[in-house]
């Protein structure tokens, strides 16, 4: 039992963006998600979603502007799983679209809570990091590498960690 | 076309951006079966460059190649719409956050970031230490302690009705208002603002 959840543990499945594809994908067939990628950049730094003062505005109760982000695009996801599901929709290749279900962990309140406190110092979430460096913000390349790093000493002590 | 990029100049509107967003989870399932989630990113960089024998890190992370893709898509996403396409204008700031941060010792409004904060100068400063350095890495550490962040649990996991995704949000919530109440005005006294 305590190796079965180990290896739940391990398994890329345990991220919450795993490749459910069965074919595999090299060299240019990853272009299109470099060009969706570029799309949602794009999409941060128009709407000023990278911005550090959006997010202090959030938290702040002080404008309804990120609310109304993240509401709407919950609210189109939602609605695009939906029909997919509903219609039994393919992916491009014809394989039946799979999405992992997330189980409930302790780690969603304390790393959840963890994250929330970096949120507001930084101003970013992985995303708008990977942003604010490509519009010119080159010092948050430290703060990238800093969160890589605390990436790193979670999957170091992952097992220490009450889950 | 001269009005049309006049146009996209200007910072788009929350019901414009959200949807669009929004529109990456179909995109990723429809392209090639990928769940939307950015942080995993962080851990595939680590898996690829110092997994250290952590199990944690021992997987195949060649098959999630298209994240870290993904991601430098981001990058130069950011880099296109600032080069190409920025906002003439200063950033709208909402009054009454200008004035709680002034009351904070903040005094510039102008840029997408506080040019105070996120410049070199500050790399080896107290500045530096609390806004990248700590702050980076409860990013990091937090986000894969929670399986996810904004993207893969408030979006994606949302959108797929998971309820543990809704209690993460929640409490990225409660640590964002902390952080910004009860911590940051001490914070910003103790790096000299």
């Amino acid at each position: 039992m305590k190796t079965e959840q180990k290896n739940i543990q391990n398994s890329p499945i345990d991220c919450e963006a795993p490749n459910m594809q069965k074919m595999d994908e090299t060299g240019l067939s990853l272009l299109k998600y470099l060009i969706v990628g570029i799309l949602f950049g794009i999409v941060f730094v128009k709407a000023e979603i990278i911005s550090w003062y959006r997010i202090q505005e959030m938290f702040r109760l002080q404008s309804f502007f990120m609310y109304g982000v993240i509401g709407s695009a919950i609210a189109v996801g939602m609605l695009s799983i939906f029909l997919i599901k509903k219609f039994n929709v393919k992916t491009i290749s014809g394989e039946q679209i799979k999405i992992g279900n997330k189980e409930f962990r302790k780690g969603q309140i304390i790393g959840g809570f963890i994250f929330g406190l970096g949120w507001a110092l930084t101003g970013a979430c992985p995303g708008p990091l990977f942003a604010q460096i490509g519009s010119g913000f080159g010092v948050v390349a430290v703060t990238l590498l800093s969160a890589i790093a605390g990436t790193w000493v979670y999957g170091r002590f992952a097992d220490k960690l009450p889950n | 076309m001269e009005q049309f990029i006049e146009c996209i100049r200007q910072p788009w509107p929350w019901y414009i951006a959200g949807p669009l967003i929004g529109l990456t989870v179909p995109a990723l399932l429809l392209l090639g079966n990928k769940s939307f989630g950015i942080s995993s990113s962080l851990r595939h960089a680590c898996a690829a460059c110092f997994p250290a024998n952590i199990p944690f890190f021992k997987y195949n992370w060649q098959k999630e190649m298209w994240n870290l893709v993904f991601v430098l898509g981001v990058l130069i996403g950011g880099f296109i719409a600032t080069v190409f396409i920025s906002n003439p204008d200063t950033v709208v700031v909402a009054e009454s956050t200008q004035r709680d941060l002034a009351a904070l010792g903040m005094t510039s409004f102008s840029n997408l970031m506080p040019s105070e904060i996120f410049s070199w100068e500050n790399l080896f400063t107290l500045k530096g230490l609390f806004f990248f350095v700590i702050g980076g890495f409860m990013v990091g550490f937090g986000t894969r302690y929670a399986g996810g962040c904004t993207s893969g649990h408030a979006i994606m996991g949302i959108s797929n009705l998971q309820w543990p995704s809704l209690v993460a949000t929640i409490f990225f919530m409660l640590g964002g208002f902390g952080m910004t109440h009860l911590i940051l005005p001490h914070i910003m006294a103790l790096v000299g603002f």
